[in-house]
């Protein structure tokens, strides 16, 4: 019972109350830029779950088995950058190959993916997170992929939200100097306030 | 000499990554809660966009094109471990508030954009200037809008109270998350109205940095350099018709009158 109440908040925290784009501001760039259209933010969502699930359990795996071990704990950003580029890399390769169907639901956005900083951000938050002794090895890994996929879910859900508003908003008329990006930016700005509500869950 | 003075002139004014080029918006909009917060990160991004830009124009006849991303993408990496290890000896302040963000430097547009676009096919000098200036440029602006979020959501610049509780109410917001959304607006949106080029107001829709760090990096500073050059273009062309236009009036009134005196 203990073990599924820890699922639980973790995954409502991550996704609601620490918002990865509305209140830590990881990955604006997609954010800003492929919710055009719900269609389009529900595969960038989509690739990006996928993508930062798998990064948090290669990352902390490395972390824990690789750099902890050799006491070489801060060379984790090279490390991990490195890991990363190749991740997505190799994803592409072997959906392309073993699963055609999926590729083609994700495929434009994996490459798109390798330097957003919302993975880059989850692997060392993880790392700081989870490393203070309070886990062991094993319940680090899975907590960080737990983070990991949760952190996805919250930038899926804000990202087809917002471009969910974005096609509403274009048949509405809005001052000529706010038009495109200003009205944007308005939005996700609502949206972060709307997201703050969640905090008096903890 | 002249050319390193028309980088940082460059940098700071004509290219400015941040209020002209829009780069590196994730930086920009999290660590403004207050202006010496922008300051920090500023500095070390420029301490980073100079370290690598030295190296990677060092380099530039040594690494082979065909791995060259992967390349920059370690030596800024390297450089980001060194100015995190020392902010974490030295600042350990600066480095509690900028938290994660001192690592993701790493990916920020600005840094790869410039190595790609200019120091990869320019000599050393020239290209740490370059990084100087872009690197103040973004200092600036950081602090700018730090500053500004500061003042309205606590009535301090710099940690020093300026307006007292009394006559202001200091709007909380504007230090939050929401804030930072909504000092951008107002930025872009005063951007638009004065018509001033810049990456945001080309064709309404896009966002400078294009919507994806990935393929920012690089080719994109570039590409934005082409879009506010193609703008300005646009609109000395629309102004020199309007003066041909008004000029062939005038004949035609001059005409017309010489034609009614005869």
């Amino acid at each position: 019972m203990e073990i599924l109440k820890t699922i639980f908040i973790t995954l409502i925290t991550t996704t609601l109350i620490n918002n990865v784009v509305l209140s830590q501001f990881l990955g604006l760039c997609p954010f800003l830029g492929v919710s055009k259209s719900t269609k389009s933010a529900g595969g960038m969502g989509g690739a990006v779950i996928f993508v930062i699930t798998i990064s948090s359990l290669l990352a902390s795996l490395s972390y824990t088995f690789i750099l902890k071990p050799l006491g070489l704990e801060f060379l984790q950003t090279i490390a991990f950058i490195v890991i990363i580029a190749a991740l997505v890399q190799f994803v592409e390769m072997f959906l392309k190959k073993k699963i055609p169907s999926l590729y083609n639901a994700l495929g434009v956005y994996l490459p798109l993916i390798t330097t957003n900083c919302a993975v880059l951000g989850v692997a060392i938050n993880n790392v700081t997170n989870f490393n203070n002794g309070d886990f062991s090895p094993l319940q680090t890994i899975l907590m960080s992929v737990l983070t990991g996929f949760g952190t996805a879910v919250g930038f899926a859900i804000s990202i087809i939200i917002l471009a969910g508003i974005r096609e509403k908003i274009q048949f509405n008329d809005i001052p000529e100097s706010f038009k495109g990006m200003p009205i944007t930016l308005i939005t996700a700005g609502l949206m972060a306030i709307a997201f703050f509500g969640f905090k008096v869950f903890i | 000499m002249k050319r390193c003075f028309e980088r940082l002139f460059n940098g700071l004014i004509k290219e400015n990554p941040t209020f002209v080029l829009m780069l590196g918006m994730c930086p920009t909009l999290a660590v403004t809660t207050s202006a010496f917060n922008g300051f920090g990160m500023g500095l070390s991004t420029t301490a980073v966009l100079i370290m690598s830009n030295l190296m990677i124009s060092a380099l530039r006849k040594v690494i082979p094109n065909g791995v060259r991303m992967p390349a920059f993408i370690v030596i800024v990496a390297s450089f980001v471990t060194i100015v995190q290890l020392v902010l974490k000896a030295y600042v350990p302040a600066l480095d509690k508030s900028l938290g994660v963000f001192i690592p993701l430097i790493v990916v920020n547009c600005i840094i790869l954009g410039r190595a790609e676009a200019y120091a990869s096919k320019n000599p050393v000098l020239p290209s740490i200037f370059d990084g100087i200036g872009m690197g103040l440029g973004f200092t600036g602006a950081l602090t700018i809008i730090g500053a500004v979020r500061e003042l309205l959501g606590s009535g301090a610049i710099f940690g020093y109270q300026i307006l007292s509780e009394k006559v202001f109410t200091p709007i909380s917001i504007f230090i939050l998350a929401p804030g930072a959304f909504f000092v951008l607006a107002i930025l872009t949106a005063l951007q638009n109205k004065f018509k001033a080029p810049s990456a945001t107001n080309i064709e309404g829709e896009k966002l400078a940095c294009n919507s994806h760090c990935a393929t920012c990096v690089g080719r994109q500073s570039c590409i934005n350099h082409q879009l506010v050059e193609k703008q300005k273009q646009e609109i000395a062309e629309r102004e020199r018709q309007e003066k041909l236009k008004k000029a062939e009036e005038l004949k035609k009134a001059a005409a017309a009158k010489k034609g009614g005196n005869e």
